[in-house]
């Protein structure tokens, strides 16, 4: 039972950034319909660029979680306005293969920069657990759940309750239609895109100190995004939230009770699962994709 | 008729190479270009043809090669419950043709899970079925050595006329069997292709819905389509174990299928020459790069590369060069009088 | 655009468009519903097609005719009901196993293989009518060569009938819009139907490209191949059809001859009057 705690917590608060690196890609995916591959690597990119700011810069620990998830909104617009608005193919195979050689640029410059030895970034927080009766938790993962939460609940506003996520709803539903009303379409596509990286980035910085930052760490996250969107349903952002703390607590769960080594492996199990039983996701009406 | 004679043209030209250029090192380049170019064949029969974008395609080249690497040395797995099964060695084109089947089998078995939907549902299981595998290569220890490989797989070992049964020792021997099985499955896939499968899958890939309402089953031509693609790329598979002679977990890398995709799609997806135009450029560009530059920074040229030509020429190298062709020779019949000009129909 | 002289029959055996053995080929659909989350998209719908004739089935926007079209051809199944063809519940059924059966239907919209050329979509459509196989293909057995050929020699007899002579090479998706119409409509004679199933033929289409369909559509009838249409064009409704069926609102409000749908009341009531019985000519 104690265990069981144990795991429950970790779980939630894995849950809560993954819900926000599931959250960005189901709006991309969602309304560019894009398959991102570059998802993942946004991930690593927010992660780099904190580490980069705490231990080479010196900047302090929560200014360069903020500035990193800055940097992870304006790449992705710029990925954006300058490839992906100028690509003459709108072909879902084309598109993908752009975002797999954009991937394969990231991921290696990254490691070009900094090699491939896994980096540590050091937090101000104390490194003593504090402890809850059977359940013990280090001070920063309370700040990273409590970050993360605070993110959610920021951007569930701004996806209901402005014009912005008014615009980009309406995107989702009907792009034509949307253009008709007025939306430009051409700055939602890029404020989505940069949105989606951004909440990558921010997931990468927020969970970067607590895990270990390598070059290849994207993959992993990027199809976690992918589970996740899977079992949410494309475009349900609530779904999203809710497929995230459900990936991150199968993954403790699996871990902790079935077997630590295929870890990962279960967010594929997950996959294949819902694919095989529900399609179109646990939370969406809409129809599968194509 | 004019194309035929070209293919076997380049087809001499390339049979003839060892014998004006008996470079090793040149051959050996060749030969793993091959091995891909013959996966990228097959990736182009499901990718190109019918549609279908598959990401987990090097899981059949990987069953096709790890199938034909166990046969072939023989092996013991303990199965539980007190049994072990073991399998002593098996001749090489035994476990080649096996592996050939295991993977059309896989592909029969994904085609049926994974066509239930469409897709970027569908991509994202292939990918995951490959990834799967992976995980498996790796960690089931006890039949596949895990990260430590199988090695000291037997060479090829086949009868030829007139030389009886030889081990292919030298480059050049492999590079003839990697030729000769890269020609078949090039005219393979061009049967089906111009035939009335591959009319149905083509039917597919353009539009599903009608297909449909003139009789082509969706779901049988899809599988169909896997599991030939699937069986190709185990053959590729099966000649990289006899000719590298080790396998590990990483033949399921993704890499491998991000490059064999790339290689379709650049040299142009649904043309017939365009794995080959692509099989080479990015089969011998890493090699080229590798004396000016660091593994990493050779990765970020090709990703770099592939958007570069998805960028400006989005169907690809080989019809971006049917275009220049049509160009030239339009210009050019001004200059024949009106009676020999080509006529459109 | 030019039509063929010769009819149908004057062609070789292996015709273009006479179904393999006169049947009773006759459609029954019976009190088809559909419900799709709470809303009643048809209810009790039934209709029959008598073999050998041209029915059509109208109604308003929105009155659910593409919806029951995709009943039939399997593309939708439904919530209740039942649709016989030759005595056959189809309702099970796939889309391709209709097709089998001799139902084709066309669409209304994107009707064509676009990257394919107009020989090749006519050939793709034919795909019922061989049975290669991979292997035969993969070797090239003599029967499956003799096979293409007799395919590809029927290819251009499709295409005269329908207008399209001498665009075998060129890239469907290049043709002209009313080009690609009748392309659709080429595409399945080509599959060899009994019953035809014609969605919205001659939307978009001019006057005189909506008369050549007409001519199409009633020499198809005269080759024996049994018609049901859908169909705003009144016009073209009424002076070609044998029974007429008006749909609104997902049910069925009248049926009859021509003339006498025309002045139904609640058929009138149902288009809001708008002359119907003024702008109709045979």
């Amino acid at each position: 039972m104690d265990q069981f705690l144990q795991h429950l917590v970790n779980g939630v608060m894995l849950g809560s950034t993954y819900a926000l690196l599931g959250i960005g890609l189901t709006l991309i995916f969602g309304i560019m319909r894009i398959v991102n591959f570059t998802h993942g690597e946004f991930y690593a990119l927010g992660a780099y660029m904190t580490y980069m700011m705490v231990s080479l810069l010196g900047l302090n620990f929560f200014a360069a979680i903020l500035l990193a998830t800055v940097i992870g909104i304006l790449i992705g617009a710029l990925f954006e306005f300058v490839i992906l608005r100028r690509l003459k193919t709108t072909d879902i195979d084309s598109v993908m293969i752009v975002m797999i050689g954009l991937w394969i640029a990231m991921q290696n410059t990254e490691q070009l920069i900094w090699g491939g030895v896994a980096k540590l970034i050091p937090s101000p927080f104390s490194q003593q657990p504090m402890v809850f009766g059977p359940v013990s938790i280090s001070p920063l993962k309370i700040f990273v759940l409590a970050a993360a939460v605070l993110l959610l609940i920021v951007f569930h506003v701004l996806i209901n309750h402005t014009r912005l996520g008014l615009a980009m709803r309406s995107t989702f539903q009907d792009r034509d239609v949307a253009a008709l009303m007025g939306v430009n379409v051409g700055t939602i596509y890029t404020a989505t895109f940069a949105l989606g990286s951004g909440l990558a980035a921010v997931a990468g910085a927020l969970l970067g100190p607590v895990f270990l930052v390598s070059p290849t760490m994207g993959d992993l996250a990027s199809l976690k995004a992918f589970a996740i969107v899977i079992l949410g349903g494309l475009g349900s952002t609530v779904g999203a939230t809710i497929g995230g703390f459900a990936i991150a607590l199968v993954e403790e769960f699996g871990a902790g009770y079935i077997s630590a080594d295929y870890r990962d492996a279960f967010s594929f199990l997950v996959i294949v699962a819902v694919l095989i039983l529900k399609p179109q996701g646990l939370f969406t009406m809409k129809e599968r994709v194509g | 008729m004019i194309q035929k004679i070209f293919g076997a043209l380049v087809v001499l030209g390339f049979a003839t190479l060892p014998f004006w250029m008996n470079d090793p090192y040149i051959l050996g380049l060749l030969i793993l270009a091959g091995i891909f170019i013959i996966a990228a064949i097959s990736l182009n029969l499901l990718l190109g043809y019918t549609g279908q974008l598959s990401l987990g395609h090097v899981a059949f080249f990987g069953i096709g090669a790890y199938t034909s690497a166990l046969l072939s040395s023989g092996f013991d797995v303990d199965l539980g419950f007190g049994t072990t099964l073991v399998v002593a060695p098996k001749p090489v084109w035994l476990s080649f043709l096996a592996g050939i089947v295991m993977a059309a089998l896989f592909g029969w078995l994904v085609g049926r899970l994974a066509f239930r939907v469409r897709g970027a549902y569908f991509v994202i299981l292939t990918v995951s079925f490959a990834q799967v595998m992976r995980l498996i290569a790796l960690n089931w220890v006890d039949l596949t050595e895990g990260p430590m490989a199988i090695n000291n797989i037997p060479a090829f070992t086949l009868w030829l006329p007139g030389l009886g049964v030889t081990t292919l020792t030298s480059k050049a021997q492999n590079y003839w069997l990697i030729l000769a099985v890269a020609v078949i499955s090039f005219v393979l896939v061009a049967h089906i292709v111009h035939s009335r499968v591959g009319r149905a899958l083509i039917a597919l890939r353009e539009n599903e819905g009608l297909a449909r309402s003139v009789g082509i089953p969706v779901t049988h031509y899809l599988v169909l389509s896997t599991i030939v693609a699937a069986a190709i790329a185990g053959a590729s598979g099966g000649l990289y174990t006899h000719y590298v002679r080790i396998v590990d977990p990483d033949v399921f890398m993704f890499i491998y299928t991000v490059t064999m995709i790339i290689m379709v799609v650049t040299g142009g997806k649904g043309t017939l020459s365009g794995p080959v135009i692509g099989g080479l450029i990015f089969g011998l560009m890493p090699e080229v790069l590798r004396d000016y530059a660091r593994p990493e920074v050779q990765w970020i040229i090709y990703g770099v590369a592939i958007v570069l030509i998805i960028m400006f020429v989005p169907n690809g190298i080989v019809p971006a060069l049917e275009k220049i062709w049509l160009r030239i020779s339009a210009f050019g019949a001004r200059f024949l009088p009106e009676r020999l000009r080509p006529r459109l129909s | 655009m030019t039509f063929a002289d010769n009819t149908i029959a004057d062609m070789t055996p292996d015709s273009v468009i006479a179904p393999a053995a006169p049947i009773h080929a006759s459609l029954e659909i019976k009190d088809i519903a559909v419900h799709i989350g709470g809303l009643v998209i048809l209810e009790r719908m039934s209709l029959s097609v008598p073999k050998g004739q041209i029915v059509s089935l109208i109604g308003p926007n929105g009155a659910g005719k593409t919806t029951a079209f995709n009943i039939i051809t399997g593309y939708m199944k439904p919530t209740k009901g039942q649709v016989l063809f030759e005595g056959q519940d189809l309702i099970a059924m796939s889309p391709d196993e209709v097709a089998a059966l001799g139902l084709v239907r066309t669409f209304q919209r994107t009707s064509i293989f676009a990257g394919c050329s107009v020989a090749e979509n006519i050939l793709t459509a034919m795909h019922l009518r061989g049975n290669a196989s991979l292997w035969g293909s993969i070797f090239r057995l003599p029967s499956v060569a003799r096979e293409e050929a007799r395919l590809r020699a029927e290819v251009d007899n499709i295409l005269a009938f329908v207008g399209l002579q001498g665009r075998a090479k060129e890239m469907a998706g290049s043709l002209a819009y009313g080009e690609q119409r009748l392309l659709g409509l080429a595409i399945a004679l080509a599959a060899r139907p009994k019953l035809l199933l014609l969605d919205e033929p001659a939307a978009g289409l001019n006057p005189s490209e909506t008369g050549r369909f007409k001519e199409l559509v009633r020499r198809i009838r005269d080759d024996g191949v049994t018609i049901l249409l859908v169909e705003h064009d009144m016009h073209m409704v009424m002076s070609i059809s044998d029974t007429v069926f008006v749909l609104n609102q997902g049910r069925i409000i009248a049926s009859g001859p021509p003339a006498m749908v025309q002045n139904d009341p609640e058929v009138i009531k149902a288009y809001l009057g708008t002359g119907l019985k003024k702008r109709a000519q045979a």
